[in-house]
């Protein structure tokens, strides 16, 4: 099955993809990259907040808020489903 | 240099830095390890917390002093806490001796993440321990890890520890100890396999910085590795690093890019890979993965209609248990003040000491004192909040809100502590990175109601509002009225923000990422000591500032004395003794007692009356009363009179000196009566009459009153933290005026609006 790349806010809530590229800028880019989100991670979109941000992520077995622009800059795989 | 032993201090204590992520239990195990006595303060030059304790539990000799960091996820720091915890780790403060030893807190069910931060750690070369936290947690979720093997793996000792119920500490302590009888380097000195050219380049900086500092290779190897590959590394110390060092740095990230390398990128990439080998190859799963407990419980808590419906509830429970719960330990309180102050009062002979002692010290502190059980009540409640987790889950669901006004959900802490005190909250917006977001979360936060306003609003409430019952809840419309108050000040703090942002301190959105730690039980010793501690705060204001405010005011008012006016009332005070004793006498019949208390009642009504009328005489004599007459003209268009003025002006050392100011004002207290003084002073403030005879203290007036206080910033001690947190007389400034011109203006609407509406 062909990768399809998109951001991760695509994902519907409880769906998992793998990290392909993070887009922010320089400095935002760093941060989520130290807190585990580097391109090969299993990503979990665990549900979106009122009105849809921000975006609740399961990552490395942790649960992390992320503002849903940075969410849409962060580009996964998937859905792999369940 | 690497492998040489730090030469002991042979005089000075040696350091323990204990460091870790946020939420690893690093604050838990402190406690710990140093016994709950800790000595607080800040750093040099900055605002953030340098809390510091001696190690207990190992040999006196050692003299070692464990130095709790802040939570940081790098070392490439992102805020000014995580830039402090990276400076102390690279011994760069001069007020601190290199660490003779790091302990670095690992929590076991988040081990990829903390393990990130951990073998950046151990790479700068320093004796390191690591303590396994939580292996509870992660066993009872299904992760078992091994301990000796992520010894093997790391290079340096691991302890498994549960900071919480003390598991494994002894072990901890020991291996501390042992550190610090034979220091030794870690084993590893580099965990992550950097590409080629990546590596060169690092050595040539790491060259650098060994020359010019004079560093140990093992922190020159690892610090290479930050400031080549992370700006925030390079900018958040530029004053340290000499020119050529940056200039380095520089053309060796443009080799870098020509070579087709992301630098900013790969070294996280890499370390990535390494602890994420280390955490298979040290972790047995005992169970497939599942939806924890903690996820289930969040379903229900962060959806989007039970969580808001949940966020309401809990808020409005905290409002009513501190308006309801509170009352009973508080009348208890009142009572032994009016003892106390009774007890004084007829201890001493009458004279200016006895009024000092009695009016000004004893009646002035009780009267602050005396509203502790509500602020250690809403301690409590903000203290399990935080502990269990929830506070995380309320910021994620109030950020929407929040970022609409420009602010994030970062920002919600800060402004629910402040319905305490603004003072921790202005102290906890050091969690916002960003510097804008953080002055604006600064300069709103003192509109948040804190409970310094909550006297305040008791005494007018229980004067101006009636009591009674609606719809089966007794006291509802005093309960609105609180809340009314509340909200005033949550919306204007958003209106404010908003206009903020879009003036002096336009900018670009933040970023919010926050951690949802798993939900926990908090300790109650923690949430205990955690609500003692910010209560003494309050306590010391009402030790120090109050009462110092309140012996200048009770000379304010005593002074200076009319010599003419006393002499007057004295004669007449003695002929309304002599008639009520008179009266006792000609009653002889013991049956008529109710002739006798009717014949009583109006003469001691008419002493009682002589006696407020000459405190009266007394005050529009005195420096207060000048003072309250001369700003009179500002503040009659509000309906305050010169009396309220008096209030006023104290208020503005600290808000809850209001409430003991008009207790000097309208002499309350020294009746020597058993009712509370606080239910004296309401009834007192419902019997004052404007010069017409229609009453003063008017369900107008009262809400007029309460409007300009939750505007106003009445507190010195906010005004001081401000300058301290900007470190500019410039914000304190702006933030006094705004506010206090927000207060008239509100007032000033609100009594005049009023009246325009027939309303009294």
């Amino acid at each position: 099955m062909p990768a399809v790349s998109q951001p991760l806010t695509a994902l519907a809530a409880g769906q998992s993809g793998t990290v392909l590229d993070v887009r922010a800028e320089p400095k935002r880019r760093s941060r989520l990259m130290e807190l585990g989100l580097v391109p090969g991670t299993a990503v979990e979109l665990v549900r979106f907040a009122l009105l849809g941000d921000p975006v609740e992520i399961k990552v490395r077995g942790y649960h992390l808020t992320v503002p849903r622009l940075e969410a849409e800059q962060i580009w996964v795989s998937g859905p792999a489903g369940d | 240099m690497r492998g040489a032993a730090p030469t002991v201090n042979a005089t000075g204590p040696r350091y323990i830095a204990l460091t870790g992520n946020p939420n690893c239990g690093k604050t838990t195990l402190f406690n710990v390890l140093t016994g709950l006595r800790a000595k607080v303060g800040n750093y040099a030059g900055v605002t953030v917390e340098r809390k510091e304790g001696r190690l207990l539990g190992v040999p006196a000799e050692l003299n070692a002093r464990v130095l709790d960091l802040p939570g940081t996820y790098s070392l490439s720091p992102q805020s000014l806490d995580e830039q402090i915890a990276r400076d102390v780790l690279l011994s760069r403060l001069v007020e601190l001796p290199p660490p003779a030893l790091i302990v670095v807190v690992v929590d076991a069910f988040n081990l990829q993440r903390n393990l990130y931060y951990a073998t950046q750690v151990i790479e700068l070369g320093h004796p390191t321990v690591i303590a396994l936290n939580m292996v509870d947690v992660a066993e009872a979720n299904g992760h078992r890890t091994d301990a000796a093997k992520l010894a093997v793996h790391l290079g340096v000792p691991v302890v498994p520890v549960v900071a919480s119920s003390g598991q494994g500490v002894g072990d901890l302590r020991r291996a501390m100890a042992a550190s610090l009888q034979a220091p030794q380097p870690p084993g590893v000195h580099r965990f992550s396999k950097l590409p080629e050219v990546f590596l060169e380049e690092a050595q040539k900086i790491a060259a650098m910085l060994t020359w010019n500092f004079h560093e140990r290779r093992a922190q020159a190897d690892g610090e290479a590795l930050l400031i080549l590959s992370d700006e925030r590394a390079l900018a958040s110390s530029k004053q340290h690093y000499p020119h050529n060092i940056q200039k380095a740095v520089a053309v060796s990230r443009q080799r870098l890019e020509a070579a087709g390398l992301d630098w900013r990128a790969a070294a996280i990439e890499v370390r990535y890979q390494a602890v994420a080998r280390i955490q298979e190859d040290v972790t047995t799963e005992l169970s497939p993965p599942g939806e924890t407990w903690s996820d289930r419980v969040d379903r229900v808590v962060t959806h989007r209609v039970w969580g808001t419906l949940i966020f309401f509830a809990v808020m409005a429970v905290m409002f009513q248990s501190i308006f309801v719960f509170a009352r009973i330990p508080m009348e208890a309180m009142q009572a032994g003040v009016d003892w106390l102050a009774g007890a004084v009062g007829h201890a001493l002979p009458p004279g200016d000491l006895n009024s000092l002692l009695a009016d000004g010290i004893v009646a002035g502190v009780g009267a602050v004192v005396v509203f502790l059980p509500q602020i250690l009540l809403l301690f409590l409640f903000i203290g399990f909040l935080e502990d269990t987790g929830y506070m995380a889950r309320a910021a994620f669901l109030m950020d929407r809100l929040m970022s609409k006004v420009g602010l994030h959900g970062k920002s919600f802490i800060p402004m629910l502590s402040s319905f305490a005190c603004a003072i921790p909250g202005i102290m906890a917006t050091r969690t916002i990175e960003s510097p804008r977001d953080r002055l604006v979360t600064i300069l709103i936060s003192p509109l948040m109601s804190c409970s310094a306003r909550l006297p305040v609003y008791t005494l007018l409430i229980a004067a101006c509002i009636p009591a009674r019952a609606a719809f089966g809840i007794p006291k509802l419309l005093q309960g609105l009225t609180l809340f009314a108050m509340y909200l005033l000040g949550i919306v204007m703090a958003l209106v404010m923000a908003w206009v903020f942002k879009q003036t002096l301190l336009k900018g670009e959105a933040p970023l919010l990422i926050m951690e949802l730690p798993p939900y926990r039980r908090p300790l109650l010793r923690v949430v205990l000591r955690h609500m003692w501690d910010r209560s003494k705060l309050f306590i010391q204001r009402a030790g120090t500032v109050i009462l110092g405010i309140n012996i200048i005011l009770w000379f304010l008012a005593a002074y200076p004395k009319d010599t003419q006016v006393d002499k007057a009332f004295e004669a007449k005070r003695q002929e309304l003794v002599q008639k009520v004793e008179s009266l006792k006498r000609s009653t002889v019949k013991p049956e008529s007692a109710s002739t006798l208390q009717h014949f009583n009642a109006s003469p001691s009504a008419e002493l009682a009356a002589l006696d407020r009328e000459r405190a009266g005489a007394q005050l529009r004599h005195s420096f207060a009363g000048m003072i309250g007459r001369a700003i009179e003209p500002a503040i009659a268009p509000l309906g305050f009179d010169w009396k309220i003025g008096i209030g006023i002006i104290a208020s503005f050392a600290a808000r809850e000196v209001f409430v003991s100011t008009m207790s000097t004002v309208y002499n309350v207290g020294d009746e020597g009566s058993s009712e509370s003084n606080m239910k004296n002073l309401a009834l007192t403030l419902r019997q004052q009459t404007r010069p017409d005879g229609s009453p003063l203290y008017t369900m107008l007036l009262g809400v007029t009153l309460m409007v300009f206080y939750v505007f106003a910033l009445q507190c010195a001690s906010t005004v001081a933290i401000v300058r301290r947190e900007t470190n500019s007389w410039r914000w304190p400034l702006i933030q006094w005026l705004y506010m206090g011109a927000l207060a008239w203006m509100f007032a000033f609407i609100t009594y005049q609006g009023g009246r325009w509406l027939g309303l009294q």
